[in-house]
């Protein structure tokens, strides 16, 4: 009689964290392939474990809890280590240790050659341990939990070359602008306690429902729901605190690819569609989930469009497209958001590991303008980029599409509005991509002469050096194609379940559950006409989008400086992402060093905490020596004291005797 | 007839004297002269009240006083000795050692 | 009456002899006018009746000790004092403190005081009463004072003896 899987649960985040440990601690003695079987070894049984748990469970399956420990008991209030299964978690569940295992066999040989390995391997596997915990949470304090740990793992990785300055900068900042997000979460969490006395999903839950809907705009849950948002806004780079996703592509392309696209940054997403209770019973926190997503989408699509590192283009465009997961659940599509967040995983995360491909393939290069032609050199990552390309703009019958058009219909029936800044945004997205591709793959190579391309360059963010010293761009080993070559199948057929309403029905249990809001409208009854339009417009967008990349950057290469040129400071203004790092630096960052620097490091630090410690170290000082002079050595002062002294004793006594 | 106080006052002053020249004397051997007078006035004030009330015990304490005196003179006055040998002067102003 | 001016002359000199002996300058005249002062006290002892106390005032205090006195004064060949830079403590601090504290008790001992009179000679001090007392109640005390002044001899032997003396009677004890 087979085992069964669910009291296991609590492997799967245990395993990556017994890898991380044993990398962690031993790794520096051990040799390369202990560490990369330790590693694999992990993560794949945190992934054959997600499998079977998978195998059995379907859409009428109950969700599984199992309580490991007790943790916080305090009067009425308690919170354990619980960990929590249903459709949503194991989609999740599925996602994150497919994608991060394919990533882990990837990043063998991507970090191969580089000193802190067995580091990388760890922090890897510390990653997936925080990631799992987050997403198998049944309380908001184990996610929370699993949520600081991926910010923490999310600074190791940024930083990781932390002999760079700009690097450990970037980590820096990731941190913080995540920590603010968290600030929002903590409230919302310390509301919950509040006033429901308890972190637990079903409590939680179970109390949100019993509160009315609040049509007004105001209240409790749209106070949660807000500060939930804030927290989700750090997490999964929305505005206004997206800033610190651009700077994280100082970390190795592998990272990007794991946290910053397919997982980490899809925690946010995660929280908003399990908490999809509290924002059903605050339409106006959907509301302004569903505007920050769309403005996000824009706006950083356009900033998109006029990068020239390659891997920065992907960065803007995880930000627009997690503002699409947002807009999905922000009109009441949780299971259409979650079902792009998968597909996104998959196109994503391939779309990152090929740019790490190119990159090492041409020697650690990552601005385009610099590439160009490398369709010949390197056949296995263009094709599979491009796969990933066709994908992400939405073209059928892959993955992208499905879950796309998913969410522009859903959005549709809540506004039309939405509808149209997300085309506008499909237009955009496909635009960029295909000029990444245009850019990097086609026409000829315009990359430093062969002599000079080997090591580094100034610009190489990625540090990555080769064991052999060559010249010319070349395809990578089949350690790295591997995993991309899966992904692009995985893009390709991915969107699949979302046929006939599939995924929805799958997830309908977690999000069915005493709705208020309007929702979900697709019918049962198959697709309208409407429908079908709206997906051609969709598809016709971003045919444009393609066509008029092709125009720009395969036609008539000359036309994109002519036209940056002419629109001036516009085009400035897009390059350098509209100043927002500036004007976060002036608004916020510059008066809170000035004001440490003067107020609390110079007045309270130096003023009056090392005053007090010094003056009354030379208060002590100067009484002793006022006191040092009794001690002077002076046989007749000793005997003056003395008979002061004497006198005194004497006066006393007889005041005594007197009274 | 002498009341009782009048001894009294007599050793107070002899105490007195004693302390003073204690204090304003520069002479080593001076000051022990000094301690000398000090005990002098203690004595009388001793055999006073023997007499006064009546108990002999306070001259046998007398007895002891002197005893005690003599010890102390005949050290102190092997220290001043040892004293002078190293430090050549018998100002008490310069044997100031001990200061900080 | 005759006591009284018997104690009042006694008490001149003693008072006279002190003042002497802070005023001059070389240490023998104050060593002298210590004797005088001792020597009015002994008279002052027989006026209260304490024979044997006055007795061994003269011999043991005057005699020996101040005798000692006199020796290490000539052997060390102290001359008249110098000036020298005094403490300012001891004479801002000491002696407003003493003349305070002698003034207290004056006071207190004037004010609180019996002032009935002790008649001249009130309490015969036989040598055979004290000895009773000596031997018999204050054995103790006797026995443990001699241990001191023998353990007092020796210390001053010791100390004032030249160092070399001494350091070679080791050397040469250890050999």
């Amino acid at each position: 009689m087979t085992p069964n899987p669910y009291l296991y649960l609590w492997l799967v985040p245990l395993l990556p964290l017994a890898g991380a440990a044993i990398n962690g601690f031993f790794g520096r003695r051990l040799p390369k392939r202990a560490i990369t079987t330790v590693a694999l070894v992990f993560c794949g049984a945190a992934f054959v474990m997600a499998l079977w748990l998978a195998a059995g469970f379907s859409a009428a399956s109950a969700p599984y809890s199992s309580d490991l420990a007790h943790w916080i008991r305090s009067g009425d209030f308690q919170v354990d280590f619980s960990f929590y299964l249903d459709q949503l978690s194991l989609v999740m569940l599925l996602v994150v240790t497919g994608v991060g295992f394919l990533i882990h066999i990837y990043s063998v040989g991507y970090m191969w050659d580089d000193d802190g390995y067995y580091r990388f391997m760890a922090y890897l596997n510390l990653f997936m341990f925080f990631m799992l915990t987050l997403v198998l949470a049944k309380n908001y304090l184990v996610m929370f939990i699993g949520w600081e740990g991926v910010g923490l793992a999310s600074y190791l990785l940024i930083g990781f070359w932390f002999t760079k300055d700009s690097a450990a900068a970037a980590g820096k900042k990731a941190f913080i602008v995540n920590r603010i997000g968290d600030f929002g979460f903590l409230i919302a969490l310390f509301l919950m306690i509040q006033h429901f006395g308890s972190l637990d999903f079903t409590h939680v839950f179970a109390a949100a429902r019993s509160l009315p809907t609040e049509m007004a705009g105001a209240g409790l849950l749209t106070a949660i729901g807000l500060l939930l948002m804030v927290g989700a806004a750090g997490k999964s780079a929305q505005i206004p605190l997206y800033v610190w996703l651009p700077d994280a592509m100082e970390g190795p392309t592998p990272v990007s690819a794991l946290i910053h696209a397919a997982t980490m940054v899809t925690a946010g997403v995660y929280m908003v569609a399990r908490s999809s209770v509290i924002f059903d019973h605050a339409p106006m926190a959907m509301m302004v989930v569903a505007i920050i997503g769309t403005l996000t989408a824009l706006f950083a699509a356009t900033i998109g469009i006029a990068q020239t590192d390659i891997k920065k283009v992907l960065a803007y465009s995880t930000v627009s497209q997690l503002g699409y997961m947002f807009m999905a659940c922000g009109v009441g599509a949780f299971s259409a958001g979650i079902f792009h967040l998968m597909t996104h995983a998959f196109f994503k995360g391939l779309l990152f590991l090929a740019a790490g491909s190119v990159i090492h393939g041409v020697g650690g290069e990552q601005d385009m303008r610099k590439m160009g032609g490398l369709r010949v050199y390197m056949p296995w990552t263009f094709a599979t980029m491009g796969i990933a390309t066709l994908a992400i703009a939405g073209i059928p019958p892959l993955a992208g599409f499905w879950s796309k058009d998913e969410i522009l219909w859903q959005a549709y029936n809540a506004s039309w509005a939405y509808w149209l800044i997300g085309v506008i945004t499909a237009f955009i997205t496909s635009f960029y991509m295909f000029r990444l591709m245009y850019m990097t793959f086609s026409g000829e190579y315009r990359g430093a002469a062969a002599s000079d391309v080997h090591g580094h360059d100034a610009h190489a963010h990625d540090d990555h050096s080769h064991g052999h010293g060559h010249g010319e761009p070349h395809e990578s080993p089949w350690v790295m194609l591997g995993p991309l070559v899966v992904l692009a199948l995985l893009s390709v057929v991915g969107g699949f379940v979302g046929y006939g309403n599939h995924f929805e029905h799958f997830l309908a249990p977690v999000f069915q559950v005493g709705d208020v809001v309007a929702r979900e409208a697709s019918p049962e009854a198959g697709k309208s006409a409407l429908e079908y339009l709206l997906m051609a417009v969709s598809v016709g967008v971003a045919g444009l989008g393609w066509f008029l990349a092709y125009l720009l950057y395969r036609r008539r290469p000359q036309l994109p400086a002519r036209i940056a040129a002419s629109l001036g400071g516009l085009y400035q203004a897009v390059s350098n992402k509209y100043y927002i790092d500036e004007l976060y630096a002036a608004l916020f960052v510059k008066p809170l060093i000035d004001g440490s620097t003067t107020i609390l490091w110079h007045g309270v630090d130096q003023g009056v905490i090392d005053a007090a410690v010094n003056d009354s170290a030379d208060a002590a000082r100067h009484v002793s020596d006022t006191a040092r002079h009794m001690q002077s050595g002076n046989l007749r002062s000793y005997a003056g004291w003395v008979a002061a002294g004497a006198a005194v004793v004497i006066a006393y006594m007889v005041w005594m005797g007197v009274r | 007839m002498v009341p009782l106080s009048y001894y009294l006052l007599l050793s107070g002053i002899l105490f007195v004297c004693g302390v003073l020249g204690f204090l304003i004397k520069r002479n080593i051997i001076t000051i022990f002269m000094s301690i000398e007078l000090m005990l002098n006035g203690v004595n009388l004030s001793f055999v006073a009240f023997a007499a006064h009330w009546h108990a002999l015990s306070g001259q046998v304490f007398v007895f002891f006083v002197m005893v005690v005196a003599a010890a102390e003179a005949a050290v102190g006055l092997a220290i001043i000795i040892a004293v002078y040998r190293t430090r050549e002067t018998l100002n008490v102003d310069q044997v100031n050692l001990l200061k900080l | 009456m005759f006591h009284l001016i018997l104690f009042l002359f006694f008490g001149a000199i003693c008072v006279a002899g002190a003042i002497n002996l802070l005023v001059q300058s070389h240490p023998i005249n104050s060593a002298l006018s210590l004797i005088a002062v001792m020597a009015a006290l002994a008279a002052e002892y027989l006026l209260l009746g304490a024979e044997f106390v006055a007795a061994v005032q003269v011999i043991v205090y005057a005699g020996a000790i101040m005798v000692l006195f006199l020796i290490t004064i000539m052997l060390l060949n102290a001359g008249a004092e110098e000036r020298t830079k005094g403490s300012r403590v001891a004479i801002l601090l000491g002696i407003p403190g003493v003349l305070i504290g002698g003034v207290l008790v004056a006071w207190t001992l004037l004010n609180r005081s019996n002032t009935q009179a002790v008649p001249i000679g009130a309490l015969k001090g036989d040598p055979k009463d004290i000895a009773r007392l000596l031997f018999h109640d204050f054995l103790l005390p006797f026995e443990v004072t001699s241990v001191l002044i023998l353990i007092a001899i020796m210390g001053a032997v010791v100390l004032a003896s030249p160092p070399r003396a001494v350091a070679s009677g080791l050397r040469k004890d250890a050999e």
